[in-house]
């Protein structure tokens, strides 16, 4: 019995050492540094389409290996970034890029936070700079004045 | 005036809420294909069944095609299958394959076991079609119409209600366009 848990637990370990390590790895020679880095950049920038939280560089998926190779070959040919950005807009829509292109479309996403910041900067100084109350409404007259002994002498 | 503007940052609040409650309830798969109004874009591959017959866009013929991605790996395609079957029985579209990233074996294999509802199904090993097309998976379906335009791409499985549904409206709409001889 103790022989069969220790064996279990030995399994168990094996495979969670093993699940752990499941991250997507693949062998690509560049033919430079430079390429290197723009690989990375750019798997980092593109967001797969199949996982949608996840970018080309963190994703486990198929599609998203498949679209690391073709990057990579992408940038072997000697492709610009925005070439490259370009070609897969028109495969798989402006959805691939986490930072959007400014577009008509887009005007919301990249001005809107902006926009509400300034508008409530506008309202905070609309109400810090109206008009305090003019002071001589605050002090009574003298039928006011009566008034209020009399409520104070009751 | 005075008293609607103290209520504004309220509403607006309320209207925010509304709108993110809403995409509670939004498919996020579900998102426009990037190729829906650009041409079908162009292939040379070979058949399912003929590995030395090369195929292109010239041959999917037909008023109405539609194209079905579909592999064996894919379990809903299974699901979608018998779904298909009749479809091709339908007159007024020409219903293609394109095997995605299969086994030629195995997919032979699948058609003979079911029941083969395509004219043919083109042979995409490597997916580079697939990749032309934004394919992420398995099964999705492309209308194209009479001018090799895309019309749509649908992911997911087709049974009765998404056919009603998704489909059966474009497709009477294309059919009015080209006898408008649009």
């Amino acid at each position: 019995m103790k022989l069969m848990t220790s064996i279990i637990t030995a399994l168990l370990l094996v495979f969670y050492v093993n699940s752990s390590l499941a991250s997507p790895v693949e062998t690509f020679e560049f033919k430079d540094e430079v390429t290197k880095v723009r690989f990375q950049a750019l798997s980092k920038e593109l967001r797969c389409p199949k996982c949608q939280n996840q970018n080309l560089a963190d994703s486990n998926s198929p599609i998203a290996a498949d679209l690391r190779r073709e990057l990579y070959a992408l940038l072997q040919q000697g492709k610009a970034d925005s070439e490259i950005v370009d070609f897969m807009v028109n495969r798989y829509g402006e959805f691939v890029l986490y930072r959007p292109r400014v577009s008509e479309l887009t005007y919301i996403l990249w001005f809107g936070p902006a926009a509400l910041i300034l508008f409530g900067i506008v309202i905070v100084i609309v109400i810090v700079r109206r008009k305090p109350v003019d002071k001589k409404d605050l002090t009574l007259n003298t039928e006011q004045q009566d008034k209020l002994k009399r409520f104070l002498d009751k | 005036m005075a008293k609607l503007i103290r209520f504004l940052p309220l509403i607006l609040v309320i209207a925010l809420g509304g709108v993110l409650y809403r995409g509670l309830f939004l498919n996020p798969q579900d998102m426009p294909s990037a190729l829906v109004g650009k041409a079908m874009p162009a292939f040379s591959l070979s058949t399912l069944t003929d590995s030395d017959k090369t195929v292109t866009k010239a041959d999917l013929s037909g008023d109405i095609i539609l194209l079905n991605v579909w592999a064996t790996w894919c379990p809903t395609c299974k699901y979608e299958h018998p779904y298909l079957v009749d479809i091709a029985k339908n007159k007024q579209v020409k219903l293609y394959g394109l095997n995605y990233k299969d086994e030629r074996g195995a997919a032979q294999q699948w058609l003979k076991h079911y029941e083969d509802p395509y004219q043919f199904s083109i042979f995409d090993e490597e997916g580079t079609l697939g990749l032309d097309l934004g394919v992420y998976g398995a099964p999705e379906t492309f209308v194209i119409d009479h001018h090799g335009i895309i019309r749509k791409r649908f992911a997911g499985a087709i049974d009765t209600r998404v056919w009603r549904r998704e489909f059966e409206p474009l497709i009477s709409m294309l059919i009015k366009e080209k006898q408008q001889g649009k």
